[in-house]
């Protein structure tokens, strides 16, 4: 494990995203091994070593970067007691539409996030990675395709890695969505029971992590679990991506450490003006009030504050904006990205953002905030995956944030920011993705 | 441990397989409702042995196979 010379606010993204995409070499393995140093992940199973790296993720305290936050090392030992050979899957389908921690990552660190892939499948005793990146994707994959090949000519591939590309909608990054294309069916997510039972394609138990946590499993084979808790809370050690957008001059993926307040995050991507609001966490995430600049962004204070780290998302809301007015675009959004399947979630989210819209509308509705509310309500928690949980907290959020507004809105009288153009990034309208058959 | 256990029965519906046929609520009206739209809200708590007979007929009744019965552990 050798000396490290990296800024500390950089252990990830150490090359700039503008110097990766000015110059291909840019993140090429000898640049990698030279800013990293180099890592011999064992190509059989070494009981020595396995214990080793177990034992440093484990004491590293690092939590999943993919929306779960749950501790990583505790995700190995299902799959390893599974009885056949496993496979490890990296996800950085990204599809958050305000997220692109996944994309600066994969095009600026390819090799981090495939060495961390390499340990994790070492350690449960994988013999192959499959990285899935969204069908929309095509410089990520293109980067990523890159250092495989260029880990196969330097003789460093131990394993086989290869690439998928499902169709870039919001859930089919879900785990269970994911695992169902990979079984050659629909990227569509199921009810799971017991989530304590590893995914399996074909019969073989599998491994989803995040790019992120992985890039994180790499540093920390190299450098130990002291280094990694160099930065961060001790609840929540490390540094981590976020994606900042809304009122700041650069938006863009910023990697700060744990527990760094909210503000100082924003004013790190150029903060510029007044604040109406905060979204933390994505779409499915929640709003907050501008009064929590001060928050630390670690996933206590978030908790406590009613929010989450979610995929690592922050959008400022400028004070020219309508809070109510962006979340009717996010709630109908969140809507048409429904998978389908569910009623509640077909049919609830649908309603809600039916309600949404007419609130943003301002034309005055009688028992349009009940009627959210209670939707909401009655929707929560009742899908087989958490899509609909994430469109209840953003609205309810909106709700409680926005309150005052929503009281005009719902009176007809709307705030001025209502007319004003969306801050927010959605993706162009694209034919929902299926799997030929 | 002193805490006397057994399993228990807990109804929940698999969201993905069902198409709100509502069988499922005319059964077993202790433990399930159906909102706005027709799609069953089930209240979790394990049923008491009264009603096992009904929510195994529930689960078997399904047009669909939505109603799933799962095990949990309740103090007794
Ligand atoms: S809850 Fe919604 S998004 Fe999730 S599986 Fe069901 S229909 Fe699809
Ligand atoms: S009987 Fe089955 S299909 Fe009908 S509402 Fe109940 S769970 Fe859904």
């Amino acid at each position: 494990m050798s000396a490290t010379t990296l800024d500390v606010n950089h252990r990830l993204l150490t090359v700039s995203p503008s110097d990766a995409s000015r110059d291909a070499s840019a993140s090429g393995l000898d640049d990698h091994v030279a800013t990293h140093g180099a890592l011999a992940v064992p190509a059989r199973d070494d009981p020595g070593w396995t214990a080793a790296i177990q034992r440093a993720v484990s004491e590293s305290g690092l939590l999943g970067r993919g929306g779960a936050g749950f501790p990583s090392a505790i995700k190995w030992d299902a799959v390893r007691r599974g009885g056949r050979r496993p496979m490890v899957v990296v996800n950085a389908m990204e599809g958050e539409p305000a997220s692109a921690k996944d994309k600066v990552l994969l095009g600026c660190s390819p090799h981090l996030v495939l060495d961390g892939a390499e340990v994790a499948a070492a350690v449960v005793g994988a013999s192959d990675i499959v990285v899935c990146v969204a069908d929309d994707a095509g410089s990520t994959a293109a980067s990523v395709q890159a250092a495989i090949a260029e880990r196969e000519r330097a003789g460093a591939a131990g394993r086989q890695i290869s690439v998928e590309r499902p169709p870039g909608r919001y859930v089919s990054g879900e785990e269970s969505a994911l695992v169902e294309w990979l079984n050659d069916r629909q990227a569509l997510p199921t009810l799971r029971i017991d989530k304590s039972v590893p995914l399996s394609i074909g019969r073989r138990p599998v491994l989803v992590h995040n790019a992120e946590t992985l890039s994180q499993v790499a540093l920390i084979a190299r450098h130990g679990p002291e280094w990694f808790r160099r930065l961060g809370t001790p609840e929540a050690p490390g540094s981590t991506l976020v994606t900042v957008t809304g009122a700041v001059r650069s938006p863009g993926v910023l990697e700060v450490e744990l527990g760094t307040p909210v503000g100082e995050i924003v004013s790190r991507a150029g903060f510029v003006g007044e604040l109406s609001g905060l979204l933390l966490g994505g779409y499915g995430g929640a709003w907050l009030d501008p009064s929590h600049l001060s928050t630390l962004y670690a996933p206590g204070p978030l908790r406590a504050a009613g929010a989450t780290l979610g995929v690592g998302i922050v959008v400022a809301l400028p004070a020219t904006s309508c809070g109510i007015a962006e979340t009717a675009r996010i709630v109908r959004y969140m809507a048409g990205e429904s998978a389908g399947q569910c009623g509640p979630c077909v049919f609830g989210l649908a309603a809600i953002a039916e309600d949404f819209e007419l609130l943003g509308s301002g034309r005055g509705v009688a028992g349009v905030l009940e009627r959210i509310e209670g939707r909401a309500a009655a929707v929560d928690g009742r899908g087989a995956c958490r899509h609909p949980d994430g469109v209840v907290r953003l609205a309810t959020t909106a709700l409680a944030v926005f309150a005052e507004d929503a009281r005009a809105h719902a009176q007809g009288r709307p705030c001025p920011g209502h007319r004003a153009p969306s801050v927010l990034t959605f993706p162009a309208a694209t034919v929902r993705g299926r799997r030929a058959s | 441990m002193t805490t006397r256990q057994r399993v228990g029965l807990r109804v929940r519906v698999d969201p993905v397989a069902c198409d709100a046929y509502g069988y499922c609520a005319e059964l077993l009206p202790e433990r399930v409702s159906l909102d706005e739209w027709g799609y069953p809200i089930v209240d979790g708590t394990p049923v008491s042995s009264e009603l096992v007979a009904l929510a195994t007929r529930a689960a078997a009744e399904c047009p669909r196979r939505a109603v799933l019965l799962e095990q949990v552990m309740v103090a007794r």
